[in-house]
């Protein structure tokens, strides 16, 4: 314990933990904060495993629901509408499981415990990267059960279990690279609602105007010509070819490099505002 | 001489603008390493924003500030290391328990995990929060949250705390227990920036005290200076006999040198008090005249009649005409300073 007296010897002033002064955060100090605040997300979600109901009830019901409601309309049976629905829906629920990146880091920021983080000699990114972060756990969820989903009801996909876990990760990356847009919009909203409000307005063309539930051919040209174009839509082919077939096929990368263009842009964008509060 | 680090904190001149409501208007402190420095204002009056600014949480929109002299904007990390904050509302993470909460800010601060965990329990033994170390926060009281938050304001052992209002809405029994902790700290060697609406703990706590209102310091100086600097004691008086006021005043208008007042209750008399000294020599006349007193005693101003002496939202509440911000420099500052 040091001892201050104004008096006596000039005191050593020294950081935390006896450490020297600096006035910045290294590289691995930045990874090492980052990785501290997920681990506070994931303590949170074990903490309110309410918040789990978006990637843990809602793919079970939505694989149900669509699959058994469109299954003979759309592809005659049940059991021809699966390799086209599963990959469809996974996309679908992972990417709205990104919203919540957004509504909880207003909500967090909002909180006191934000000012805290703020006087701390912490990088200042860490709350926003670990956010991100944790998140991946939520994807990870939401893919593992729409998948099982899929497999009770009788899909058997026929690229395989590697070709499957590879399709996952496909999604997951790419729902991490959307919840950018909705991290962005949590900086900058006045309030988590807000958020979920824009966030849902993005969410929904993007995930039904796309191939995920129907096939496009049948579609007005107009909005055939949006599905087609829509990354989503690159991104369902993409996973429905590598788990049914396990091809990978420039669906793929198309799907990547609309994940990577989103990053490009909302990161920066992202970070600054961020920076700018915190 | 002063070398740097003799200051805890020296702020010149600070501002921050939040639209039309120039919330800190120039703000200039200095604290002493190793003391108690009371911020004294009601509420609005700019507090939180300028120990939001010593903190590095706001950016100051004009003057300068150094903590332990470093600069809180160019060198905000180094600040950073030096503080802990206990904001006015808790900064603690809701959604986790208290031992959850100490270990997350254990190792942000770059403490090992075991030495988080040593941490954290020894933190929370200290504060008494060892029984409720696993409930969730959204269970504990206003009390409990306090102590938390503090304790987690204490796990890098900072030299320089600041606590915003910390024993706002606390009953009295936590209050005292909150100030105890305070004292307890400053012997262990920190130095502590404290605000605070409540004049009292200001009294008991602060070694010396600055009163803000409006944004900006008023009157600055020990409790003591504070004190005298509204007025000086008064002596009071009761009489044994209500027919011997007329002659008690003669006295002390010819004693003293002043005007007594009498009140509305007959006998009882009170006289400012200028020169202690002399009171010796009032006593003497009184026994020499036959004047008899019942009780005696002496009456300090007390610090609410400081504040509302220097904010005028007091007694005689100025009805100055309010020219608003523009007149922002011509506002009398009082200062006390010896």
């Amino acid at each position: 314990m040091t001892t201050l007296s104004p008096t006596s010897t000039t005191p050593r002033l020294t950081g935390p933990a006896g450490r020297p002064l600096k006035n910045h955060v290294s590289v691995s100090q930045t990874i090492r904060h980052s990785f501290t605040m997920a681990y506070r997300g994931l303590l949170k979600i074990r903490r309110t495993p309410e918040q789990l109901i978006d990637v843990t009830i809602q793919p079970i019901i939505f694989t149900l629901m669509f699959t058994y409601l469109f299954g003979g309309a759309i592809a005659g049976s049940v059991a021809d509408y699966l390799p086209l629905i599963i990959p469809g829906i996974l996309v679908q629920t992972v990417i709205t499981g990104s919203v919540v990146t957004g509504t909880q880091l207003r909500e967090d920021m909002d909180k006191g415990v934000f000012d805290r983080f703020k006087s701390l000699p912490i990088a200042r990114i860490a709350p926003l990267a670990g956010a991100l972060l944790a998140d991946t756990v939520r994807y990870a969820i939401a893919t593992t059960l729409t998948l099982t989903m899929g497999f009770i009801l009788g899909w058997r996909p026929g690229g395989g279990f590697g070709f499957v876990v590879l399709a996952g990760l496909l999604v997951i990356v790419c729902a991490w690279a959307l919840s950018w847009i909705f991290a962005f919009f949590g900086v900058v909203a006045r309030s988590a609602s807000s958020v979920q409000g824009i966030s849902f307005l993005v969410l929904f063309p993007l995930t039904f105007l796309s191939n995920a539930f129907v096939p496009t051919g049948t579609l007005p040209s107009w909005l055939k010509w949006f599905a087609e174009g829509n990354p989503v839509s690159h991104l369902v082919s993409g996973v429905r070819d590598l788990a049914n077939t396990g091809a990978i096929t420039g669906n793929l990368w198309l799907a990547l490099l609309g994940a990577g263009v989103v990053v490009a842009i909302f990161a920066p964008l992202t970070v600054r505002a961020y920076m700018r509060k915190a | 001489m002063t070398t740097s680090s003799d200051w805890a904190v020296e702020a010149h001149g600070l501002v921050k603008v939040f639209g039309e409501n120039r919330a800190v208007d120039g703000v200039d402190l200095s604290v002493r390493a190793g003391t108690v420095y009371g911020v004294l204002g009601p509420n609005g009056a700019g507090k939180s924003t300028t120990i939001s600014m010593l903190a590095t949480l706001l950016r100051p929109d004009a003057g300068s500030a150094t903590i332990f002299g470093h600069d809180v904007v160019k060198e905000a990390q180094v600040v950073r290391q030096l503080i802990g904050v206990t904001a006015q509302f808790a900064s603690v993470d809701e959604k986790l328990s208290a031992t959850e909460n100490l270990i997350i800010f254990s190792r942000l601060l770059g403490l090992s995990r075991r030495d988080a965990r040593t941490k954290t329990t020894e933190l929370l033994e200290e504060f008494g929060l060892t029984e409720a170390a696993s409930r969730p926060l959204a269970k504990f009281s206003g009390g409990m949250r306090r102590r938390l938050d503090l304790a987690a304001s204490l796990i890098a052992q900072p030299p320089l705390i600041f606590l915003d209002e910390p024993t706002t809405g606390l009953d009295p029994r936590t209050r005292s227990q909150m100030w105890d902790t305070i004292r307890r700290l400053v012997t262990e060697g920190s130095t502590v920036l404290l605000t605070t609406q409540y004049l009292e703990e200001a009294d008991q706590l602060a070694d010396r005290i600055a009163v803000i209102d409006t944004g900006r310091v008023v009157a600055e100086g020990t409790s003591e200076e504070l004190k005298s600097s509204v007025g000086e004691s008064s002596l009071q008086l009761r009489l044994a006999s209500p027919t011997d006021v007329a002659p008690a005043r003669d006295l002390i208008r010819s004693v003293l040198g002043v005007s007594a007042a009498v009140s509305p209750e007959a006998g009882r008399i009170t006289a400012p008090m200028t020169d202690p000294d002399r009171i010796t020599d009032l006593f003497v006349a009184f026994r020499e005249r036959g004047i008899h007193l019942t009780e005696m005693s002496v009456q300090k101003p007390t610090l609410d009649e400081v504040f509302l002496t220097l904010t005028g939202h007091g007694v005689d509440a100025d009805a100055a005409p309010a020219d608003g911000a523009a007149a922002a420099h011509t506002s009398p500052k009082e200062s006390v300073n010896a």
